[in-house]
């Protein structure tokens, strides 16, 4: 492609903020597939295992237990952030810029930057390494978050990118985005996995950050276009878990078709560890996993609605 | 299902210590003090065998359908001493080691000591091995550039075909004598070397038919004194097997089953052949008798799958011969590499998949047994629900079957020259390596050490472990202007130390034609009767050898980091890695974390990184590939380390991909442990890159989380995984199923976790008898995720 024309939204040349691309995603959708993880979201979700992803401009982590001490990221911090007080490595997160210099000299990656700024061509050249697996499983491509529908226009860029090399594509969406958005991208998209979390809007707002009119609103008009669409419910016990919770869905996934497959998504806490090393606190602590019981009351109550429950998804 | 039967036979076997028997020692002795005739070697040899079948112990268990062992009793191990002569020495430390021991009684080492070390010493072909290598090939193998299999076991490696079953000892034995009869004394030279080899063939069938009525003897005589009626008539029944198989051809299931157990006595009293002896497509050949034993209402699948239970606890009793010395580094286990395969294609090109496959999928399961080794052939022509039964047993975590592509290795075998349908009919065996069942001499010699040859490389020559000049001066190199010149300084390196290896090959062959021939195994061998000569002097139809590539991973990412570091980006200069590599990074963590860290490596899909690799590749390929060996065949490489990547890591310092000083290598094909970050699909991916197709079989392991394969979706995408594995060539993959914490809680609580156990290179064993380097490895590897 000539690079000297002209650069607009959905050209490879368009950029997105990407924070993982994880192969050997099994439980995104059909078949063995690749999970894109685009960088920033719109809600903040007291259990996100993915606290990393929340923020839109690049963040840096720190493992404490890969530092080396070896001061290389003190001597090459333009601000000043770093102590050398002990070679110790701590960021003063209020002088740091996020500039990322220490993480350029940090070999033992203990500092590392979450979040990379990739074109359409080379997001699509990560994707297209596990094609074969792809055409063997019946897989493709998910894109997740965060929230891809934050970067619409790059996401638009990248279906149309994957389709064009015949690459079956998911979007993996928490819905809270402009109508125009899912719009645009819809006909680029094989199959949505479309988060539900509570419908009690003010419950939403308090424990995501959002209200929940909107997500509720896509959700109905993807499926009166009548798109593959799969509910995931995270499970979250004290919050997302309560019968009454559990019948709004069901009620709104009954009065809603074609939605029929809901899959549940039990709590876990793997994402812990992950908010010390953003030095951020995390709220969730005594909530522990639901056991395989509770999964199966839930999904017993689900599927009264004659819904197709799967666990785990 | 297990019958109460099976499960005491298979108690048995578990909790029977390995000891060292002398009675196989003895009995050679025996024959060969009192053996006063000229003798060629092919009937000095059958004489030899004929006698260990007339006097060995017979052992009939309570209980046991299928019967024979190769010791006096369950896991009394058989010694070679005209092979490798234990010293007092030796005995003691197979006595008193901590991992794989042997128990040596008393008795047993005053034997060694009155009788076989004073017949034996200086006079076995160990001996004469040692004494007719040349000093440099000497200083190559102290200094661990390569280990050499022949040394203190024979050359087998080889699997059964059918043969079998349509024929017995007595069948064999009149085409010996029609092939004599037609012998061309006037105009083939040969004919008398024929003639001597034929009627040791014809001894030896003999022998075996002997061996067998002598179990039926014994059978009858426990009947006789048997008060439970339902065991007088088993003890009948076995008699009745035994006076009919191996002499004529099986007539059912059962006599099938118990032929080829005798057979494989047979092999592997004769000699202490590597990888045992194998009943390869055990599905198809006992396919015809469990049909018709069915249809005939003389069988059920239950008996038939009891009758497999008491196999595979044959099997089990059977640990390898007991190795010392480098040999008991390369390959520290007790398994002794017998695999069992399934699946695949039928001669025709037909999918092999048959109700026998999944019986002894299933028998695979219930036994959970370390021996035999078990293998799915996967052809795109079987089903899913073929590989899906063996992802099940995979899920349980005991490393089998192992997953072999066998479409690939017929591809494998054509282009080494077999027919279609004999290359059909062939397969895996041992670890992973390839072969013509029941038409093939197909032997590895040894391993080699390609990351010591890139450290004396680094050094001009020098050994940095000695100070001694081990190889030749390639050059400072610290001089060499590009990568490219580096590079080449190595290919010269390397095929110095091949040409030394393959010119010591070239006599350790001819050590064995002329010395040790196998007249049992060749009479199994096609074509060793038609040609009347020995599988170990070019009898058989196909004559493969192989030197077995070991640390690919590490190789790669250390020439990779060279490259990147020294010459592309010139972020370290030769003097000051070096410097850090002779200080073993002491003092240079920044530099390790750098090697380590920031640079591609090789399992994640990297360009950059699988060039070098498939460079690296195609040099070994080349200083091996094709050159002649002395039974008429050639030389061809495969990459896998059983444990041998402990030991070759254990002579080499430091190394340019951040690996400290002897700490293991990579093994098989697999990634660095740790190295790969990308998720198993770039590891597939980037194992896919190398040549397959010309190889004669690579080894690569996967360790998963048990979570991964928790579920259906979970099994059904590892089934993908292979299958996309095989579409782009691989030739075979294993898997760990198991996390670390498990692991380190075993190193911790060895007592509480006797049981457990992990695939380790081509076969599977029991954590708790690895040596503490190869259990720290496997917890290295990098444990994938799926999600």
């Amino acid at each position: 492609m000539d690079k000297r024309q002209h650069s607009g939204p959905d050209t490879p040349e368009s950029r997105g903020l990407i924070f993982d691309i994880k192969g050997y995603s099994i439980h995104d959708g059909l078949g063995i597939r690749t999970t894109v993880f685009f960088k920033g979201c719109p809600l903040h979700c007291r259990w996100c295992h993915n606290p990393e992803s929340q923020s839109p401009p690049a963040s840096l982590i720190w493992h404490t237990n890969r530092c080396i001490r070896c001061g290389a990221c003190a001597d090459v911090c333009p601000h000043g952030a770093i102590g050398r007080n002990g070679a110790s490595g701590v960021t003063d997160r209020e002088k740091c810029r996020a500039c990322m210099a220490c993480t350029a000299v940090c070999y033992a990656e203990a500092r590392q930057c979450v979040g990379r700024s990739l074109t359409v061509a080379e997001a699509l050249a990560e994707i297209q390494r596990d094609v074969p697996f792809y055409d063997e499983s019946g897989g493709g491509v998910t894109f997740s978050g965060g929230e891809p529908l934050l970067q619409g226009d790059f996401l638009q860029a990248l279906l149309q990118a994957c389709r064009a090399q015949g690459i079956r594509t998911a979007v993996d969406t928490c819905g809270y985005a402009d109508w125009a958005v899912l719009d645009r991208i819809r006909a680029h998209v094989d199959l949505f996995l479309y988060d539900l979390k509570l419908l009690d809007s003010a419950r939403h707002r308090q424990h995501t950050g959002v209200p929940n009119e909107l997500i509720m609103e896509n959700l109905r008009r993807l499926a009166q276009h009548g798109h593959a669409v799969i509910v995931r419910v995270p499970i979250i016990p004290g919050v997302t878990d309560d019968p009454e919770n559990i019948r709004q869905i069901g009620e709104f996934m009954a009065a809603t078709p074609p939605l029929r497959r809901v899959d549940l998504l039990p709590y876990h806490h793997s994402g812990i560890d992950k908010y010390a090393r953003l030095n951020r606190s995390y709220s969730l602590t005594d909530v522990r996993p639901p056991s395989a019981e509770q999964m199966t009351a839930i999904a017993r109550r689900l599927e009264a609605f004659g819904l197709e429950v799967k666990i785990g998804g | 299902m297990i019958s109460a039967r099976v499960a005491q036979l298979r108690q048995t076997s578990l909790d029977a210590k390995p000891t060292l028997s002398t009675e196989r020692a003895e009995l050679v002795t025996q024959f060969a003090r009192q053996q006063t005739e000229l003798l060629s070697a092919p009937l000095r040899r059958a004489q030899t065998f004929a006698y260990l079948m007339e006097h060995k112990t017979v052992y009939l268990g309570p209980g046991e359908l299928i019967v024979g062992e190769k010791g006096p009793a369950p896991k009394a191990t058989p010694t070679y001493p005209e092979l490798c002569c234990h010293s007092l020495q030796d005995l003691d430390l197979l006595n008193s080691r901590e991992k794989i021991p042997f128990a040596v009684s008393p008795p047993a080492r005053q034997v060694y000591q009155d009788t076989i070390i004073p017949f034996w010493q200086g006079r076995s072909l160990r001996d004469q091995l040692f004494r007719d290598m040349t000093d440099e090939w000497q200083a190559a193998y102290e200094a661990g550039v390569f280990t050499e299999f022949m040394e203190q076991r024979a050359p087998g490696h080889t699997v059964l075909d059918d043969k079998i079953y349509h024929r017995g000892m007595l069948d064999f034995q009149q085409e010996i004598q029609r092939r004599r009869q037609a012998l061309d004394f006037l105009g083939d030279p040969q004919a008398y070397a024929r003639d001597q080899e034929l009627q040791a063939m014809h001894l030896c069938a003999g022998a075996l038919i002997r061996c067998a009525e002598r179990h039926a003897d014994q059978a009858e005589a426990l009947a006789r004194q048997a008060t439970d009626p339902q065991r007088r008539a088993e003890l009948e029944r076995i008699a009745a097997v035994c006076r009919h198989v191996p002499a004529h051809a099986p007539r059912d299931f059962w006599e099938a089953v118990q032929y080829y157990w005798f057979v494989h006595l047979g092999v592997t009293t004769e000699l202490n052949t590597w990888d045992a002896y194998c009943p390869g497509h055990l599905d198809r050949h006992l396919l015809p008798f469990y049909q018709q034993g069915l249809t005939g209402g003389t069988l059920t699948r239950d008996q038939a799958e009891e009758l497999l239970q008491c196999l595979w606890i044959k099997f089990n009793n059977q640990p390898a011969p007991p190795k010392v010395g480098v040999t008991a580094a390369e390959s520290g286990t007790y398994t002794d590499f017998a695999q069992v395969n399934t699946g695949g294609l039928n001669a025709d090109g037909s999918d092999g998949v048959n109700e026998v496959t999944y019986l002894i999928l299933d028998v695979i399961e219930s036994m959970r047994l370390l021996q035999p080794s078990s293998s799915i052939q996967v052809s795109r022509k079987n089903p899913d629900r073929f590989v899906k039964r063996a992802a099940r047993i995979i899920r349980t975590g005991f490393g089998q079957p192992s997953v072999f592509n066998a479409d690939l290795i017929v591809q494998e075998l054509v282009r080494m020259g077999k027919s279609v349908a004999d290359a059909r009919s062939g397969g895996s065996s041992g670890c992973v390596e390839v072969g013509a069942f029941g038409k093939e001499s197909y032997i590895l010699t040894g391993y080699f050490n390609m990351p010591k040859v890139l450290e004396l490389t680094l050094h001009n020559g020098v050994d940095p472990c000695t100070g001694r000049q081990l190889g030749l001066a390639t050059g400072d190199p610290a001089q060499f202007a590009s990568f490219a010149e580096f590079f080449g300084a190595y290919e010269k390196q390397l095929r110095h130390f091949v040409d030394i290896k393959l010119r010591g090959n070239n006599v350790i062959e001819r050590l064995y034609a002329v010395h040790l021939p196998a007249p049992f195994l060749s009479l199994l061998t096609d074509d060793c009767i038609a040609r009347g000569r020995d599988y170990h002097d070019g009898g058989a139809r196909y004559n493969t050898t192989y030197i077995q590539g070991v640390g690919l991973g590490t190789m790669t990412d250390a020439m990779t980091a060279l490259k990147h570091h020294v010459y592309d980006q010139r972020t370290l200069t030769m003097p000051d890695l070096l410097t850090a590599l002779a200080a073993d990074f002491e003092g240079h963590e920044r530099t390790r974390q750098l090697l380590l860290n920031k640079t591609p490596r090789y399992g994640n899909d990297d360009e950059y990184a699988d060039r070098v690799m498939t460079e690296l590749f195609e040099v070994y390929y080349n200083a091996i590939e094709g050159h002649p060996n002395t039974k008429g065949g050639v030389y061809h490489i495969n990459l896998l380390p059983t444990t041998c990547h402990v030991y070759f890591g254990s002579v080499i310092g430091a190394t340019p991909d951040g690996r400290k000083a002897r700490v293991p290598l990579s093994e098989g094909i697999s990634p660095v442990q740790g190295a790969d970050r990308r998720g198993p699909t770039a590891v597939l991916k980037s194992a896919a890159k190398m040549d397959h197709a010309r190889t004669g079989g690579t080894l690569l392991n996967q360790k998963f989380t048990p979570q991964v394969l928790q579920d259906e979706k979970g099994l059904d995408m590892l089934v993908q995984l292979i299958r996309t594995y095989f579409r782009l060539d691989g030739h075979h993959i294993q898997f760990n199923v198991v996390d670390a914490a498990t692991l380190r809680a075993a190193q911790e609580h060895p007592a509480q976790h006797r049981d457990l156990i992990v695939r380790v290179a081509g076969y599977s064993d029991y954590f708790c008898d690895l040596s503490r380097a190869l259990q720290d490895e496997i917890i290295a590897r990098t444990e994938h995720q799926a999600f």
